[in-house]
């Protein structure tokens, strides 16, 4: 087979995961998000008229498209209140994904917080009081060090203004366009906050780019927007949102997130999010890599009503490479539907996904992926590993993992295993000491290890944390 | 010392018309002693075993088990007048250890991406917290400031617990070496992908951490090499001689009882404890078999 890659279409294969058309009612009343409301969030944000554009367009796509409903297994979507979304995107309402004051919260996500420790300066962040805080000194001292590199770490608001060229090219063009899904095109016409990366070629950026560094300054949004470009033989390693434990009274969260992985550069994307549980949390990422490029996605899927998400790397260059690791986490109530997609369109390119979801009390988590290698991506290789852990008999979980293997010399391996804990593993460490609670714990905190084991020290740490509270109560 | 007593004990297996296997067992263990329980297969030594343990897939029907403590089973820790007599049916697994019942699996689990240096520390605290619980009743409320973590979270927060990761690691160490295990055990994964020889070790290194009065070890010699059977020996051997446990060593064969001399040697057969002796009994049976012991027993009746 020839080098040729000219006839290995780029994004071609959505068809697994396109939505039907179909209209559902819910949706019919539609009036208060329209293209006047768009031009009043443009004109508020000061934008370059082409960014107005792009956003009128994906809201026409927007309304153009049916709600997702016959994935088997999928989250029910009909609730659904994009209602909630108007007063929140009209600009004379308050712009912020939180709340407005740390008092409003509910109890049980203070109590969280509490619990976590999150530090102060993270609580003020969130009821968007702008104090000084240390982290903020912390974050400016890291500024300056990247700025001397080249590197640009900043809201994706402001990059709009003072990054223009490089957004125009890269902003929902050649990754997500808005025509991927119903819900990346909401978001193509109502983004607003998010992070801007750019990392110059050959420059390394020695420590995790951390969102929550600057947290107040845009109070992460229900709609942000990460761009992230990776430039020839760059590194870089991105963390989001992690263990603050975003709260919402708005129940819908749809971000986009768009990666460029240059020639021989390396990008490693950590997020894990923990949402308030009335929220829908629908999101788009995807990561184009080039050749020899590496692309690591890392994420923490807690909290939500209803979340699906599906991180996908399109391997574009020779000898690009990806991995997905991935956790899901669903208790009572929530549908918790993650998964990877993968298209391996070059030859000698590289895949692993490893999955692992935990649910209880009635929850419910899905494993939904696809990897897709393309004719001619010769000797090209996956490995996809999804485990799933019940706590009971009234959970489920799902394992699709769809494969559209069109070349033959190539190197697949699959494996799954869907479990109850095991009751004699829980006697076992019980007879050694650990009351039941412990002993499923420490059972659950090893079923992820292969996860916390990738994050830094501290994100580990409060991973654990966070699936202990999630497990306290329901065990008790 | 503690006295493990098992009286007129009966069992079935928990479910709708579970089986009936125990009908009537008496024993009693006293820390210091070696006791081994033989029998054919199907006898209910190791349901015994579990339901000293607190195993749930089994439900006593008639019977007790009680453990007697005395001033000094847990060291300079002292025991109330009132909290030294103990109905372990009434405890929870978990409980149960804390009082110095140990369980040796003859298939232990392995837990993924637990390290066995902290689950062994944290079933030490785990235990030595429950212990003065049951002792003293509920912990005054100390509620510990959060400490950040100064080591890996898999080896858990130093200042968690009553026994730190530093002190920890050099009891660990010194264990290990008694059992000649290899240092780089710590930090595997608990009993994944041990061999079986490496199980049964790791099942007597459990105990030699936790130092319980009484150890039941459920054929800790099936599936071991003659060197292994050997450090193995030497560990239990161990356990009575430099902790006082008492050893309740439940087991197919002779074999291993020419390393760890018993005490007491008992025969199950069908439900019950029908004959008990000293080590010669073991010789007798393993030259005469159970038929014999059969034959003596329904003779008698």
């Amino acid at each position: 087979m020839s080098s040729d890659q000219d006839h290995l279409k780029e994004t071609d294969t959505e068809a697994r995961f396109e939505f039907k058309k179909e209209q559902k009612a819910a949706f019919a009343a539609e009036k208060g998000l329209n293209e006047e409301t768009i031009r009043v969030i443009s004109e508020d944000k000061d934008e370059p008229e082409w960014m107005l554009e792009r956003r009128l367009r994906a809201l026409k796509q927007y309304q153009k498209m049916p709600m997702p409903t016959d994935w088997p297994g999928q989250p029910d979507l009909s609730e659904v209140d994009v209602d909630e979304i108007v007063p929140y995107i009209r600009p004379d309402v308050e712009v912020r994904g939180g709340v407005d004051d740390w008092r409003d919260l509910p109890d049980d996500i203070k109590d969280t917080f509490d619990k976590l420790g999150i530090p102060e300066a993270e609580k003020n962040a969130l009821s968007g009081v702008g104090a000084q805080y240390e982290s903020e000194v912390v974050y400016q001292n890291m500024q300056e060090r990247w700025e001397e590199k080249g590197v640009v770490f900043m809201n994706m608001d402001q990059a709009v203004q003072e990054h223009e060229d490089i957004v125009k090219e890269y902003f929902m063009t050649k990754c997500v366009p808005p025509s991927d899904n119903k819900f990346a095109a909401l978001h193509g016409a109502i983004w607003s906050g998010g992070s801007f990366v750019y990392v110059p070629e050959d420059t390394t950026v020695d420590m995790p780019v951390q969102a929550y560094f600057r947290m107040n300054s845009e109070g992460m949004g229900q709609f942000e927007h990460t761009l992230i470009v990776a430039e020839k033989g760059s590194e870089v390693h991105y963390i989001e949102g992690c263990s603050a434990p975003k709260y919402s009274a708005f129940n819908l969260h749809s971000g986009g997130v768009e990666v460029f992985v240059g020639e021989d550069a390396h990008v490693q994307y950590s997020t894990v999010q923990n949402w308030s549980k009335n929220t829908y949390n629908l999101n788009t990422k995807r990561a184009i890599v080039e050749k020899n490029g590496r692309m690591e996605w890392i994420s923490g899927s807690m909290g939500s009503k209803a979340t699906m998400l599906y991180p996908a790397s399109i391997l574009k260059g020779r000898g690009a490479s990806d991995n997905h690791i991935t956790i899901a986490f669903a208790g009572e109530g929530q549908n918790i539907d993650t998964g990877a997609k993968v298209y391996h369109n070059a030859p000698d390119t590289k895949s692993t996904i490893e999955s692992k979801s935990i649910s209880k009390d009635g929850g419910r988590t899905n494993y939904r992926g696809l990897v897709h290698i393309a004719n001619g991506a010769t000797n090209s290789s996956t490995a996809v590993e999804c485990d799933a852990l019940m706590f009971d008999n009234e959970s489920t979980s799902d394992t699709m993992p769809y494969m559209e293997i069109n070349e033959s010399t190539v190197d697949v391996a699959h494996e799954a295993t869907v479990g109850k804990i095991g009751d004699e593993d829980i006697f076992y460490l019980q007879s050694r000491g650990l009351d039941d609670d412990d002993a499923k714990q420490m059972i659950v905190s090893g079923f992820i290890e292969p996860i916390t084991e990738e994050l830094p020290i501290e994100y580990a740490v409060e991973l654990n944390r966070l699936v202990e509270l999630e497990m306290e109560g329901s065990l008790g | 010392m503690a006295t493990l007593e098992i009286k007129n004990l009966h069992a079935r297996v928990a479910e709708e018309d579970g089986e009936q296997i125990l009908r009537g067992v008496d024993l009693e263990v006293k820390s210091g002693e070696i006791h081994a329980l033989m029998g054919p297969n199907g006898s209910g030594k190791s349901t015994t075993s579990k339901i000293i343990a607190g195993h749930p897939a089994y439900e006593v029907t008639d019977g007790e088990i009680l453990l007697h403590l005395e001033e000094g089973d847990f060291g300079d820790l002292e025991i109330p007048d009132d909290a030294r007599t103990w109905n372990l049916l009434e405890l929870e697994p978990n409980e149960r250890a804390a009082l110095g019942i140990f369980l040796g699996f003859q298939y232990p689990a392995e837990i993924e991406g637990v390290t066995m240096t902290n689950f062994l520390r944290t079933a030490l605290n785990a235990k030595l917290d429950e212990r003065e619980e049951l002792l003293f009743g509920e912990d005054e409320e100390e509620e510990e400031e959060d400490v950040g973590y100064d080591t890996s979270p898999m080896e858990g927060n130093v200042d968690d617990g009553e026994v730190g990761v530093a002190e920890f690691q050099k009891l660990l160490k010194e264990k290990m070496d008694l059992l000649d295990m290899d240092e780089k055990f710590m930090q595997r994964y608990l009993n994944a992908g041990f061999s079986g020889g490496e199980k049964k070790q790791n099942e007597v290194l459990q105990a030699a951490i936790l130092e319980p009065s009484i150890a039941v070890l459920d054929e800790i010699d099936s599936g071991l090499d003659i060197d292994r059977l050997q450090d193995v020996s030497k560990g239990i051997n161990a356990l009575r001689d430099e902790q006082g446990t008492g050893i309740l060593q439940i087991t197919h064969y002779q074999r291993i009882l020419e390393y760890v001399e018993p005490d007491y040697v008992h025969i199950m057969l069908d439900g019950k404890v029908v004959k008990s002796g000293d080590a010669s009994l073991a010789s007798e049976l393993e030259d005469k078999g159970y038929d014999w012991v059969r034959e003596e027993v329904y003779e008698a009746a």
